[in-house]
């Protein structure tokens, strides 16, 4: 019986989408890049038939297939397939001042909002209701809504009493159907309302088009009769079930990034690095500490939206091979072609001069085309598009790397080129093999993650600590982690107010690679 | 007496508050915040809303007050952690003004900020678009204190005759102390009978018991602390710059050991320096706000002095309760108001008054 050890990544990313093929020692032994397709299902269905055809018979031996996508970022950056969300928050006369999508950017939350209320309910921060919850208000709410596709829950203080929120679902759903969307801030964030509740709207918003991604991957894993586990990566680096990335598409947002910036760092060997991941759009910048992403709890903005769960820590440069010159005013970007390069590029036979372009004056990046002969003003504006691009990415590696220019940086991504050999605010600048599906490898080699939370008295703080990482290193070895490889990567302290003793709650998360499965250790 | 602060003789004085300049005011309250003061951005969002409907915001000094003008404080009282989750209620300011309109027997024309630290700083500016009256260009602390007796009227001997509290849910109370140590007691109290979090008014002033009686410019200062912020490419330097203020160091956070005690967060954190920093070490000791900065057991700066950590690559400064293990940060600190440093001010807010058994060594700021 042979060894079913081989790991299929596949990532979908705005221009491209890649698949990988890794061996059980980590080697990526299939590889390929083919354009992002408007339905997700061409992409996906076309990457994995590709690396599966380049294996041949040893298809048999691909136990598991991991899959990471930017599409729910691209889908609100560009304000594309969104579902419309009703908002209800639970706690008013408190809060009233600040109404639902305080500060959205006014398009998105006309394509997303199909209306919001206010009402009775919510909590203080003790458990003490602030007003009786407004059932009649609920139901008087949803009765005058137009169209809807989900509904969005928000209830003051749900984080720690969460009761009301489950019973508002429950109310809605018996009312308008067992089968209503309805998503509960609880399960998106944690305390912290405005961006709590944006982050749940957005999750609602985002639904149909997770679906598209999940379906698209279980129509093609079942088209090609792999016998395989199938997996979603999440904002940090470990894996989930498809069901869970359908319902909580937001915990998926950052998974890109995550991607590309782990399998960057495991392919170019450096465990401490700076990632530059330059697609079509833009370069996302990241760092590698002790091989994991540096993330951020801070609020960070989606698409203008503030939101607050936690995500790899990236800076966004809206530099890619798609970007387009402004041959006039020599502006570059933000503007991109994104994935209709390969029809709209000058290098393709388009009329768009894009940064790709602006590469081939210098030596064509893509083997076997050539620039067509350029008006001299279109040559001198792509000429100096380089120069920019230069300066950008070497003020964005300066920003990351706090002032040390030692540090090595990663070039992965299908832009790649457009980083030059050498900027005065990095290190050694490392290309390395198969670095063009970093992303796609990044998935491939997902952590399998658990975590853990322990409640103490302050004075118990190191104890806790201690058995919150016991119990996060059990579960992470329970969702498939090898037992060798596991490690703590993250510990959150967070104090608990108002109670009778200093307490605090410490969050563990543990994480390693799934342990490699042997024949032996197979029975389905 | 309290004098000018130290950044307020630079430049021009900002005479209108618009809502361009919010986003940089908020920038600038959180660095005054030295860690505490609360989250600005629902703040900002609000002031930023409420500019754009009701037109700028006038701000004034303390020469251009009248006769017939009336000054009081507005802030929000309570847990920060608790403020970004149960906001304000809409009316609850208009509830405010008119139960103080009622006891004053006159109307009020001005709003101050009992603090520049923090969404106290910010939250003003919106509350006197809502009700159409005039910002002073000062406040009552000139950074963040967690105690409504540390304020430089009361260092300067101006008493405080009543205040007015109310809550999200619509309660009002009164509350006539014998002296403002009574009244962060009971308003205290009251705040988390109220769920933690309130909006406060009082210290009810006219032209004349104001002079000489808060820290002038220091809402200016803050915005055009913002404003270099992000103008700039290096912002942790432009801030020191603006600021007058020294980087103490650079480096990540290593510990955080913090907990809640009756509603103040307490502890300490640690940062290792990184790059140039390398190999050394830093404690900062945390009640609400930053308060002392060790390093080889000895005190580098302690409060009244202002120190905030900011993030070394945004230059953003960092709310305690918003401190993470691994951040990457930096250290700031620069001198306090004069009005601090009196025999009166240290009482009310130097090293003892949070329970340090320190001198109080003066922090000389950028020039050694």
């Amino acid at each position: 019986m042979t060894a079913r050890d081989l790991a299929l990544g596949v990532d979908v990313g705005g221009t491209n989408t890649d698949a990988v093929i890794l061996d059980g020692l980590g080697t990526v032994i299939a590889h390929t890049k083919r354009p992002t397709t408007d339905d997700v299902t061409g992409g996906i269905r076309a990457g994995i038939a590709d690396v599966l055809a380049s294996i041949g018979p040893d298809r048999t031996r691909v136990s598991r297939v991991m899959l990471g996508t930017t599409h729910a970022t691209n889908a609100i950056v560009q304000r594309r397939g969104l579902d419309r969300v009703a908002m209800i928050r639970l706690g008013a006369p408190a809060a009233t001042e600040f109404p639902p999508l305080t500060g959205w950017p006014q398009d998105l939350a006309g394509i997303v909002l199909a209306g919001s209320a206010m009402l009775g309910g919510g909590h203080m921060v003790d458990g003490t209701p602030i007003s009786p919850l407004d059932r009649d208000g609920i139901r008087r709410f949803v009765d005058g809504l137009d169209a809807f596709d989900a509904i969005a829950v928000a209830g003051i203080f749900s984080p720690s009493s969460p009761e009301q929120e489950l019973e508002v679902a429950e109310l809605l759903r018996g009312h308008l159907g067992q089968d209503t969307r309805v998503f509960l801030s609880q399960d998106i964030g944690p305390t912290g309302l405005l961006e709590r509740e944006n982050a749940t709207v957005l999750n609602a918003a985002l639904y149909s088009v997770a679906l598209a991604v999940t379906d698209a991957l279980v129509t093609v894993v079942a088209e090609e009769g792999l016998d395989a586990q199938t997996f979603f990566a999440q904002n940090d680096g470990t894996l989930m079930s498809l069901d869970y990335a359908a319902q909580y598409p937001v915990l998926t947002i950052g998974s890109g990034p995550a991607n590309s910036i782990r399998g960057a760092a495991y392919l170019s060997g450096h465990d401490n690095a700076i990632v530059v991941d330059v697609g079509g759009t833009t370069s996302d910048l990241g760092v590698v500490v002790g091989g994991f992403p540096r993330e951020s709890t801070l609020p960070r903005e989606i698409g203008g939206v503030r939101t607050n769960f936690r995500m790899p820590d990236v800076l966004s440069v809206g530099i890619g091979g798609g970007t387009v010159v402004d041959v006039v005013s020599g502006r570059v970007g933000p503007e991109s072609v994104g994935y209709r390069i390969d029809r709209e590029g000058l290098l393709f036979g388009g009329s768009t001069p894009t940064l790709t372009d602006a590469a081939a004056i210098a030596g064509s990046p893509v083997a076997g085309r050539r620039l067509p002969a350029l008006p001299s003003a279109t040559a001198s504006a792509l000429r100096d598009a380089l120069a920019v691009v230069t300066d950008r990415l070497d003020a964005a590696v300066e920003r990351l790397s706090l002032g040390r220019a030692d540090i090595p940086l990663v070039v992965v991504g299908g832009g790649g080129f457009l980083v030059p050999d050498r900027l005065p605010s990095a290190g050694e600048i490392l290309r390395p093999d198969h670095g063009g599906v970093a992303n796609a490898v990044g998935a491939a080699i997902s952590l399998a993650g658990g975590r853990a939370d322990q409640m103490a008295p302050m004075g118990d703080r190191e104890s806790a600590i201690e058995q919150a990482s016991e119990a996060a290193i059990a579960k992470a070895i329970q969702a498939g982690a090898d037992p060798l490889d596991v490690s703590i990567v993250e510990i959150l302290e967070t104090h608990v107010p108002y109670t009778a003793q200093p307490t605090v709650n410490v969050s563990v998360k543990a994480a390693g690679p799934l342990a490699r499965l042997t024949a032996g250790a197979v029975s389905g | 007496m309290a004098q000018t602060s130290p950044a307020s003789h630079v430049a021009e004085r900002i005479t209108e508050v618009t809502a361009d300049d919010i986003a940089a005011l908020g920038i600038g309250t959180a660095i005054f915040g030295t860690g505490g003061g609360g989250e600005v951005y629902g703040a900002q969002t609000m002031v930023e809303r409420e500019l754009t409907t009701h037109g700028p915001v006038r701000l004034v000094s303390v020469d251009e007050l009248g006769p017939d003008d009336v000054v009081m404080l507005m802030s929000g009282i309570g847990a920060p952690t608790v403020g970004i989750e149960m906001l304000s209620s809409k009316g609850q300011i208009h509830a405010l003004l008119e139960e103080a309109e009622r006891l004053l027997g006159r109307p009020v024309t001005t709003l101050m900020a009992a603090e520049i630290g923090g969404s106290n700083g910010v939250r003003p500016i919106g509350w006197a678009a809502q009700l159409g009256l005039q910002v002073l260009d000062a406040d009552g602390m000139g950074r963040a204190f967690p105690d409504a007796a540390m304020v430089a009227m009361n260092a300067a001997g101006v008493h405080c005759d009543w205040a007015v509290q109310s809550d999200v849910v619509g309660n009002i109370t009164v509350m006539k102390t014998v002296d403002l140590h009574w009244l962060e007691r009971h308003a205290r109290a009251l705040t988390v009978a109220s769920g933690s979090i309130c909006i406060g008014a009082h210290y009810p002033m006219t032209a004349e018991t104001v002079r000489g009686a808060v820290i002038e410019g220091t809402v200016s200062a803050a915005i055009r602390v913002g404003h270099a912020l992000l103008n700039a490419s290096d912002p942790v330097s432009a801030i020191a710059a603006e600021l007058d203020a020294r980087v103490l160091m650079s480096g990540k956070i290593t510990d955080l050991d913090r907990r809640t005690v009756g509603g103040f967060v307490r502890g300490s954190v640690t940062i290792s320096g990184i790059g140039e920093d390398r190999g050394r070490l830093q404690r900062l000791e945390l009640q609400n706000e930053n308060l002392l900065v060790l390093e080889d057991g000895e005190v580098l700066v302690s409060v009244p002095d202002l120190i905030t950590i900011i993030d070394t690559e945004t230059g953003h400064a960092i709310t305690t309760e918003m401190l993470r293990f691994g951040q990457r940060v930096s250290v700031l600190a620069w001198p306090c108001d004069p009005v601090w440093r009196t025999p009166r001010g240290l009482e009310l807010a130097g090293p003892a008054a949070f329970g340090y058994d320190l001198p109080y060594i003066p922090f000389e700021g950028a020039a050694r």
